[in-house]
């Protein structure tokens, strides 16, 4: 589908299953085949299908030439096939217009001949065209042939025959696309070797082997079968898009692939190889743009293959461990890693990878173990890999290994030599085959270990003066640079962003504010930089990069390396000198990018010209720094914006395939936050020089409190600004500076078509905006303002007005009378007050704030109706809903009043994240309405409130959206039945793609009882859901979500960003009911500053792109559209239902109703009028009433309908979508404001009439198919009568969520306390699906014999879970995988006894379960609050990283689990014996297992535990322990997180003085 | 921001004052400022809000939360500078400003407001103490000359931002002295007149030049005080100048059209109170109308009321009483419904604590007197409803007068002045000029731009320093196509 209006097929996205089996011996069968379609089929669940249940995203298998049934059937042609080896198949889709398709076949004839090979003949691949296949897809299907190429003469040995191949492939693709042709773009050459071939299509999973009729012959035999099932986010039929690619098949997402695709281009022009030889230059351009991720790698892993790395060296080059910060590693393979690292960038992202040459096959997992990949082996010498475990059948007894791929680690098997080569040994091979570690000493120089050079004079300029010539306002300093500088971090702030766009300001904005981060959300996992910081890296490499095809290492080149990219004066003067410290081996050169003043804003087009000409002069003269520097402006020189010049010499460089050869640094004043250096390094810096932030740091020092020396403060500045540059890398999943530079993650906002394709090509901008001279114009105006004698600017900065508002400084929405008016006119129901309120909001000529205040409607007054035919108000108060904002960013009471208030009208109310007190819903659940006289206080206890709330007859308290966010604090099978709709939180809008913390002092008691903590311990919310990683996690958590309540409906919570319309195509595909787009702009508790106002953009663009590429892919009408972020009047709603939502989220409007006043102190606890804060004495100015709220919404209502009668429109239904009644206001003459053009957010998609474009039927859950139905028949008795049952079931991976249905029917009767121990034990046996024993409640018992998946006990609310191996299977227990990743995630109460090794984040965020493990993957214990976890065997790294609560004891014969420890919030403690703990250790910090429950010793607590895993697994292990108990207990360790000791304390003493008052 | 939890540990000071019984024995200003530690932990009281509405309901657009936290930080050279960025003459408005600022403040709605006037006092007084307040002398010179009509607060601001943008400014004052109603209007023992003569000199070394004694306009009505010498006629002015700025306030008090009215005793407070400023001054003064031992009635309930009552207890009146036409306000207003904007609410100021009866609801209905002097006053009560005033019968009731001044505000400026001009005016008389956009503060009279009380009506000082300076940059404007003043 080409790009249209927002929609653009660049943003798409796609995840899936993947897998592969493979016989180690390399014995070729038929079976192997088939087992490889099996496997596919058994995927199924992993991928999608559209608008049309036959339309899937595409399958496919990749499988070795099966030479004899090929030779048989080309015989029959009379086409003698030569030996194997000799010969290679290509497959290839061509154009059905037959004289396209000839032109192709003889474009790849020409291409044989001319690479002096011979076409043996074509040969038409049988397919089955009678099998039911969408007409969409079947018109796109190609004609499928395959083309046999025999050796030419020259070609001795199959290796070079495959290189040929690859060239042959290039060029002729390359001339095709030459061609120009329309149907060009159909021709596509899935494999073309003489190892392997390619079938795949759009296909389902069942119909690859049905489609493909060589796939069923016998003959057709393999020893390997690589398959992948896709799960994409859009419904375009495009069958090249399907997987395997000709050596891989993945299932994730490279999220660098704009800077690796980048940096691929630019090494175009200097590559070499030895082994391609002159054939090199056939294969540019090695990739395509617009080409998807998968395609990408695909191209750079066969470039480095072909040009003679082995494909397991590629891999480790393509995606390395993370070994910057990997103090476990080997030096051998630190220094094959950090060698390597200079020659490519990583391609960093989620990423199971499984890859093959045809002899070797493998798979590898990137470095924070993103993707899950289980594996077996079994005793007749097949290995099956696959994204879960359970996709063959293979009997238990067969099977001698089951483990999976860890984070970075790869494993691969050799069809030749016939073994399995483990992750060590493989690359110690490759680590040690080369002396790296020599090279590395001899090759690498580190900037800060250079000798220092003098300082560079500083400017003899005032400092007011420069910090005016690039904008720096007071708040800069105050709310930016001297937090950083006093304390290294960055600061906080709270509630939304309603200033405006820097396009719209009527302020000169810096060239930065134009651009929007991107982040990641559903597709892939933000990282969260601090817990896992092990993974992330600022490692910079300054300087030309090594050629990346020598193989041999020739005298390698010297590279520059620095730690972290943010350089001081010391280390610009050493760059400067660069010559003198490397013998001329690296030369700076310094690109000035000041120009005359009085060439006005014309001179810049033309200087940038000439700077990008110079660059490349400089580098070909044999320069290899550039070192772009704005630091000679002075009154009469005016700098370029930095960005604008680095980004238009990184790319000019990039094109001219010379940016590799030399390095670029930026040496600016403008840099001062984060932002700025991040964008900065997007568009291509390797270091960045902030000389004038530095400048008035030093300055800054003086007047800070404390005695911070000047050098202090620069080096907190750099600290900060790395802390922060690790968060917005992270926030995309990025985890490397290297992958981050010139990624590009960034969209643009206000900036013209022209300027962004010539000098930030590849980035989104979407509503026009400013051009190059704009840029100038902007640069100049606050030139000339810093020189000029304005008396404001005399003594000081410009006010600024971003954060806090001030009457001269930047316009906000919120203005001081929009807020009086507001409050006034809702607590005196005066709609004429509030039409003045909305006067203030909604009247943008003057004050131009959003993109919607610049969009005017097209009204015809010959269509207006009288208002009463009108759908009435209280109809249109349904589709309003409150913003998530929880009850811990807000107070008991505003957050009450809010419930009270949407319950009366008929709208919705958010938890937000944190849970909800039961009592708020249990009453009215079973029946029983809240009656006259009845109170806040009376409902939830008086000990609860400061302001009581009088409450009228059939009020509700009850939440009606329960909220699921990342943390799932409280989120029970309990609060999930409670709900009418549940949501889960992607994003917010004010900080997307990052996590929160709820710091110790505000966990109160209240607070911690709704999230099942303990109070005082500060709570972490992870930036990504731990079992979302993917689009086909999140349909998997949609699954599980619907199976504990059936009745609600899922809504996904998305931030608007460029790409958010395919994302949540995507999220249509995985089920959701509901989608929320929600704007950057939205409120918040707390958050950085720099994220609050530079993440994400305006939900009009986001909600337009949502809405267009729903209906495009006819999925509009099974999905509810909600938006929201500074919705605050009528027309706000209206242009909303016009750009395509049904519904609309307030919060910050109806804050302001209750008393809010914009204090933007949330995050300090302080607020005055009770509504953010959790103070009492606070809280006890509460003056918020539900009749307030109520009156806003209503008059909200009445604008609207006031609006609708002039449209002419009767219902609200026939707004949504209506973007044709939109303009862009004719009177916008503002100098920047008038360059936008908003033609892609009104466009209306080409689809028929009849197509809906609003939500009218529901989604298919599938959830009759759950085995859950059989277990709540079984357990009937149990859930009516509470009698005891017992009963064995089997279970397949394809069941999937199993007991979390029957959990939410005994949460609905029994609440949370659920039903007495053990009432329901149901014994499964074999594989269970993903999410086995989700959210089980108290009284159920999960015994499963056999092995489980990912997310095994996710949410457990009381329930038991036991997994133990089948008896027929021979492996220890510790020695192999039982569970998969992300167990426990989120538990809150019960156990869970676990007979063998789980995956990564085991018992991530437990917050009360009792677990016992034999072992677990890296980040273990990760953000947990509570609970108790036993790991009788090895664990990973990270282990406890940001766990804050709860006890793990771990077994730790080798004493090195310290080294594998996150020791940043936890203390290692031995584990004492009970007397031993009696006599020595304060009562007051013992550990107890259940809340509320009597502290026990550690040995007790441990040894019961380890008794009952033996009673219930049957362990070895523990059996072993026990026997010698005395002797095992000294070799546990005791892992207590330091804050829960000090809180455990607190408490105790609280206890007991009040029972002394008592007394 | 001051301190983060400061508005929760402090409570708010009032400035110290002398006792009632002892400052009404003279004239001097009777208000102490802050203490230094004082003056700190106000400041800690400021929440540095995210939205300040103080910034927004102060006609100055003061920054106080920022200069609240410089006090609190003890930087009071940059709390001044900060004070001095909007507001010309923070020794005037924080000694006699009603505050507006401190109705709109955050702390105000469940809390006693910061005490911001009190800040600002604190912190100009300590500008003048240690010498911070310098003449700030423009070198580069534009050759534009213009001319400023009127020196009250909005004149002074206008002349000093437009010497500081370089002009040559004249200042025209009909009476003897500068300063309007600053100087004759508000009583000493409110704001002594020396803090006038100091800025006046600040402004001489500025380069204004000030020309006293000298009206401009043709003629003028006998009841506004004018001790003019000289005239000039607008013409003249027009042709002198490359711009004049009108801002002769608005004088014109508002009279009580009762029977009785023209009997001796029976005064404007614009009769009585400039006399004694000038007595205070030194000047010699034939006839000053004097209350002491006499009956006093002031008719109005506003600021000049009270000035009226003040001053007539300094001269030691046998009684004082004040009416005012309207019921008497609440104690508190609805703070709810009003917030943060100006409530009308029952206001006691410090001439009240000084001795007076004050009775609402009271409509005068004639005076009588023998030998054309007035010895009593015949009032009614009056109700109000629907917004119309209803006698209520039979409430008629008399009182002693030997003293009646009349402080009813004003109806408009001199009609006299805005006519010489030939000024377009609306509908309350006022010189005709917008204060937004293309042309603000520009009358229909090429050239004339008005500002202050001439163009807005009676007001506070604090406006006419906002109309002064706002006037300043739209006549840089006019003369130079560009500005950087301020508005």
């Amino acid at each position: 589908m080409h790009a249209q209006g927002l929609y653009d097929p660049t943003n798409e996205h796609d995840a899936c299953g993947v897998g592969f089996i493979a016989h180690i011996k390399g014995k070729k069968s038929h079976s192997i085949v088939e087992q490889g379609l099996l496997i596919l089929k058994n995927l199924d669940h992993r991928g999608a299908v559209g608008a049309d249940k036959l339309m899937g995203d595409g399958a496919g298998i990749l499988i070795q030439i099966p030479d004899q049934y090929y030779r048989e059937e080309m015989a029959k042609q009379g086409v003698m096939l030569p030996p194997p080896g000799e010969y290679g198949v290509g497959m290839v889709f061509l154009p059905k217009e037959n004289a396209s398709r000839i032109a192709c076949e003889q474009e790849i004839e020409r291409a044989v001949l001319a690479e002096g090979q011979v076409v043996l003949g074509w040969r038409d691949v049988p397919v089955d065209l009678d099998m039911p296949m969408s007409p969409t897809v079947r018109a796109k299907e190609p004609v499928i042939r395959q083309i046999f190429i025999g050796r030419g003469p020259d070609i001795m040995v199959t290796d070079a025959l495959e290189r040929k191949l690859y060239v042959i492939r290039k060029s002729s693709g390359h001339a095709i696309q030459a061609l120009n042709l329309l149907h060009g773009k159909e021709f596509f050459v899935p494999s073309m070797s003489a190892r392997t071939v390619v079938y795949k299509g759009l296909l389902l999973a069942d119909q690859v082997g049905v489609y493909y009729k060589d796939l069923q012959d016998p003959r057709c035999v393999s020893a390997l079968a690589l398959v992948h099932q896709r799960f994409s986010t859009n419904t375009f039929p495009e069958w090249p898009l399907a997987h395997p690619y000709r050596l891989i098949a993945h299932n994730g997402e490279i999220n660098t692939v704009k800077g690796n695709f980048n940096w691929m281009r630019a090494r175009e022009g200097v590559m070499k190889s030895a082994v391609l030889g002159d054939d090199l230059k056939k294969l540019f351009p090695l990739i395509y743009e617009g080409q998807s991720d998968t395609a990408c790698f695909d191209n750079a892993l066969e470039l480095l293959v072909m040009a003679g790395y082995p494909v397991a060296q590629a891999m480790m080059m393509m995606i390395p461990e993370a070994w910057e910060n990997h103090t476990l590693m080997d030096d051998n393979r630190r220094a094959f890693y950090e060698y390597h690292a200079a020659m490519m960038e990583p391609w960093d992202g989620p990423a199971a990878m499984a890859f093959t040459d045809g002899r070797h096959i493998g798979g590898t997992l990137d470095r924070n173990g993103l993707r899950p990949a289980r594996y077996i082996v079994t005793d007749d010498d097949l290995v099956v890999m696959a994204s879960e475990s359970g996709v063959l059948p293979i009997p238990e007894s067969k099977i001698i290994k089951k483990w999976r791929l860890q984070p970075g680690k790869m494993f691969l098997i050799d069809l030749d030599a016939g073994r399995i080569i483990d992750d060590k040994e493989l690359k110690d091979t490759y680590a040690n085959a080369k002396p790296y570690k020599q090279w590395i000493d001899s090759v690498r120089i580190k900037l800060d270990e250079l000798e220092k050079e003098p300082e560079e004079p500083k400017s003899s300029l005032p400092l007011l003066d420069r910090q005016q010539v690039f904008g720096y306002t007071q708040e800069d300093i105050k709310f930016l640079m001297a937090p950083m500088a006093a304390s290294g971090e960055e600061a906080v702030g709270s509630m939304g962003n309603d200033s405006p766009l820097a396009v719209m300001s009527n302020k000169n904005k810096p060239l930065y504010n134009y651009f929007k981060q991107l982040f990641a959300q559903v597709t892939n996992p933000p990282i969260d930089p601090i817990r896992e910081a092990m993974v992330m890296s600022l490692v910079s490499f300054i300087g030309p990069r090594p050629n990346l095809l020598d193989t041999n290492n020739i005298n390698p080149p010297m590279r520059l390396e620095v730690s972290q990219p943010v350089l001081d004066y010391a280390d610009m003067a050493k760059l400067r000198n660069i010559s003198k410290h490397t013998g001329g081996k690296f030369k700076a050169y310094e690109l000035n990018i000041c120009y005359p003043v009085a060439w006005g804003k014309e001179g810049i087009e033309a200087r940038l010209a000439s700077l990008c000409a110079k660059a490349v002069d400089a580098v070909k003269s044999g320069h290899n720094i550039l070192v772009v520097s704005d630091r000679k402006f002075d009154a009469d020189q005016v700098a370029i914006p930095a960005l604008l010049a680095t980004s238009a010499i990184h790319l000019h460089l990039v094109s001219k395939g010379l940016r590799t050869s030399t390095g670029l640094v930026v040496e600016t004043g403008s840099a001062r936050e984060t932002h700025h250096f991040a964008l900065l390094a997007g568009y291509g810096a390797e270091a960045v020089h902030p000389y004038l932030a530095m400048d008035t740091l030093v300055e800054l020092a003086k007047g800070l409190p404390g005695d911070l020396s000047a050098e202090k403060a620069i080096y907190n500045f750099q600290k900060a600004i790395g802390k922060g540059l690790m968060k917005v890398m992270s926030k995309m999943g990025i985890s490397t500076y290297m992958s981050y530079c010139g990624a590009q993650i960034f969209e643009a906002i206000g900036l013209n078509k022209a300027l962004v394709d010539k000098y930030f090509k590849g980035t989104a901008s979407n509503v026009e905006g400013i051009g190059v001279f704009e840029i100038a114009e902007e640069a100049l105006r606050l030139h000339k303002l810093a020189f000029s004698n304005d008396p404001l600017l005399a003594n000081a900065l410009d006010a600024g007005g971003e954060y806090a508002f001030r009457v001269r400084g930047e316009d906000h929405m919120w203005t001081p009378d929009a807020i009086a008016k507001l409050q006034h006119s809702t607590r005196s129901n005066n709609f004429n007050t509030y039409k003045e309120y909305a006067q203030i909001i909604n009247d943008q000529s003057k004050r131009h704030m959003t993109l919607r205040g610049l969009f005017e409607f097209k009204l015809d007054p010959s269509k207006a109706i009288p208002i009463d035919e009108v759908e009435p108000a209280k109809e249109i108060v349904k589709r309003f809903a409150t913003g998530a904002m929880s009850l811990g960013s807000i107070s008991t009471e505003a957050h009450a009043t809010l419930a009270i208030a949407m319950n009366r009208i008929g709208g919705k109310s958010n938890t937000g994240e944190g849970g909800e007190d039961e009592n708020r819903y249990r009453q009215e659940l079973k029946g029983i309405p809240i009656k006259k006289g009845e109170s806040l206080a009376s409902v939830i206890g008086k000990d609860r409130v400061e302001v009581d709330l009088p409450l009228q007859a059939g009020d509700s308290l009850r939440s009606k959206i329960k909220q699921v966010a990342s943390g799932r604090f409280g989120v029970t099978a309990e609060y999930l039945t409670s709900a009418d709709q549940i949501q889960i939180k992607m994003a917010q809008g004010a900080k997307p793609g990052e996590g929160g913390q709820l710091p110790g002092h505000k966990v109160s008691e209240y607070i911690a009882k709704l999230r099942f903590s303990v109070p005082g311990v500060g709570l972490i919310s992870p930036p990504p859901h731990h079992d979302i990683y993917s689009i086909e996690d999140l349909a998997q958590l949609i699954h599980d979500l619907k199976n504990a309540n059936p009745k609600a409906s899922i809504s996904v919570k998305l931030v608007s960003e460029v790409g958010v319309g395919t994302v949540a195509a995507g999220v249509a595909k995985a089920k959701a009911d509901h989608v929320v787009i929600a704007g950057h702009d939205g409120g918040t508790g707390a958050s950085p500053l720099s994220s609050i106002k530079h993440a994400g953009s305006p939900w009009e663009l986001g909600l337009a792109e949502t809405q267009q590429t729903l209906v495009l892919n006819r999925l509009r009408s099974r999905i509810r559209v909600q938006t929201d972020g500074q919705i605050k009047t009528g027309r706000d709603v209206v242009i909303g239902a016009l750009l395509g939502a049904d519904e609309f989220g307030f919060a910050t409007a109806p804050l302001v109703v209750e008393g809010c006043i914009m204090m933007r102190k949330c995050h300090l606890n302080t607020c005055p009028v009770g509504v953010a804060t959790q103070d009492p004495v606070l809280r006890a100015k509460f003056q918020g009433k539900p009749e307030h709220v109520v009156n806003y919404f209503f008059f909200v209502a009445e604008e609207v309908r006031q609006i609708m009668a002039q449209l002419g429109i009767r219902t609200f239904n026939e707004l949504i979508g209506r973007s044709d009644l939109l303009d862009k206001s004719k009177a916008i003459t503002h100098w920047k404001a008038k360059g936008l053009d908003f033609t892609k957010i009104f466009y209306q998609p080409e689809v028929p009439a009849s197509e809906p474009r609003f939500q009218v039927e529901e989604q298919d859950h599938g959830l009759e198919k759950a085995l859950d139905h059989k277990l709540i028949a079984q357990a009937k008795a149990a859930l009516e009568k509470g009698e005891k049952v017992s009963f064995i079931s089997p279970v397949k991976n394809l069941n999937r969520t199993v007991g979390t249905m029957l959990s939410g029917e005994v949460a609905k009767k029994y609440g949370h306390e659920g039903l007495p121990d053990d009432t329901i034990h149901i014994q499964l046996q074999g594989t269970a699906g993903q999410s086995a024993g989700a959210f089980l409640a108290h009284g159920v018992t999960l015994d499963l014999v056999g092995e489980g998946n990912d997310y095994v006990g996710k949410g457990l609310s009381g329930g038991r879970i036991i997994v133990r191996p089948n008896t027929e299977f021979r492996g220890w227990a510790v020695d192999n995988i039982i569970i998969g990743n992300t167990v426990l995630y989120g538990a809150i109460s019960g156990e869970a006894f676990f007979n063998g090794v789980a995956g990564e984040r085991f018992a991530v965020r437990n917050s009360g379960a009792i677990t016992v493990v034999e072992g677990t993957g890296d980040h273990g214990c990760e953000y947990m609050t509570g609970g108790t976890v036993v790991v009788l065997g090895a664990t990973g790294r990270n282990f406890a990283a940001g766990m804050s609560g709860g006890i793990a004891y771990v077994y730790d014969p080798d004493g090195d689990f310290e080294k594998k420890c996150n020791m940043a919030m936890v203390a290692l403690e031995p584990v004492l014996s009970s007397a031993d703990q009696e006599a020595k250790v304060d009562r007051a910090i013992w550990h107890a297992t259940t809340r509320d429950g009597e502290g026990q010793t550690d040995e007790a607590i441990l040894k019961g535990l380890i008794e009952r895993h033996f009673k219930y697994t049957g362990s070895t292990r523990a059996r072993n322990l026990l026997d010698d108990w005395a002797n095992a207990r000294g070799k546990f360790v005791k892992v207590f997180p330091t804050e829960y000791k000090r809180a455990l304390g607190e408490l105790n003493a609280a206890k007991q003085s009040t029972e002394k008052v008592a007394a | 921001m001051g301190k983060v939890t400061g508005f929760l540990e402090y409570q708010r000071l009032q400035e110290a004052s002398e006792a009632p019984q002892l400052r009404k024995k003279h004239y001097k200003e009777f208000v102490v400022h802050l203490s230094d530690a004082d003056a700190k932990v106000q400041g800690a009281r400021c929440m540095d809000c995210g939205i300040p509405f103080c910034n927004n309901g102060c006609p100055v657009n003061n920054i106080i939360p920022d200069w609240n936290d410089l006090v609190y930080r003890g930087a009071y050279r940059e709390a001044l500078d900060v004070l001095h960025s909007t507001n010309n003459f923070p020794e005037f408005t924080g000694r006699i400003c009603p505050a507006p600022c401190e109705a709109a403040c955050t702390l105000g709605i469940n809390s006693d407001p910061v005490g911001i006037k009190s800040i600002e006092h604190f912190i100009i007084d300590k500008g003048w103490e240690n010498g911070w307040v310098v003449p700030q002398v423009q070198t580069v010179k534009t050759g534009k000359k213009v001319a400023v009509v009127g020196s009250g607060p909005a004149g002074m601001a206008a002349a000093q931002q437009l010497a500081r943008a370089g002009h040559d400014v004249t200042v025209f004052e009909k009476n003897d002295r500068v300063g309007g109603l600053l100087r004759y209007g508000i009583p000493d023992f409110k704001m002594e007149k020396s803090h006038i003569d100091r800025r006046v000199e600040q402004m001489k070394a500025e380069g204004v030049t000030f020309r006293n004694g000298v009206f401009v306009g043709k003629d003028f009505p006998p009841n506004v005080y004018n001790w003019a010498k000289e005239t000039i006629f607008p013409d003249q002015l027009k042709k002198d100048f490359d711009a004049v700025v009108i801002t002769g306030g608005a004088e014109q008090p508002r009279d009580l059209p009762v029977p009785g009215r023209e009997l001796k005793g029976v005064h404007f407070a614009m009769e009585f109170l400039p006399l004694q400023n000038k007595v205070n001054a030194g000047d010699k003064v034939k006839d000053q109308i004097m209350a002491t031992g006499k009956h006093v009635v002031v008719i109005g309930g506003g600021d000049t009321g009270s000035d009226c009552v003040g001053t007539s207890n300094r001269h030691g009146a046998a009684s004082v009483i004040q009416f005012e036409l309207l019921p008497m306000p609440p104690e508190q207003e609805n703070k709810p419904l009003v917030w943060p904007y100006w409530p009308t609410k029952l206001r006691t100021s410090s001439s009240h604590e000084e001795g007076c009866e004050r009775d609402w609801a009271v409509a005068t209905k004639r005076l009588e007197g023998k030998n054309g002097k007035v010895e009593k006053l015949i009032a009614a009560r009056v109700e109000w409803k629907d917004g119309k005033m209803v006698e209520v019968p039979n409430s008629e009731f008399e009182l002693k007068a030997d003293l009646v001044l009349l402080a009813m505000g004003f109806v408009s400026p001199v009609q006299q002045v805005l006519d010489a001009f030939g000024v377009e005016k609306d509908v309350r008389g006022n010189a005709k000029a917008s204060t937004d956009g293309e042309g603000c503060y520009k009358t229909s009279v090429d050239k004339v731009f008005a500002a202050g009380d001439m163009r807005r009506g009676q007001s506070l000082v604090v406006w006419a320093i906002r109309e002064g300076r706002q006037c300043a940059r739209a006549v840089d404007e006019y003369l130079m196509g560009s500005t950087v003043l301020p508005r």
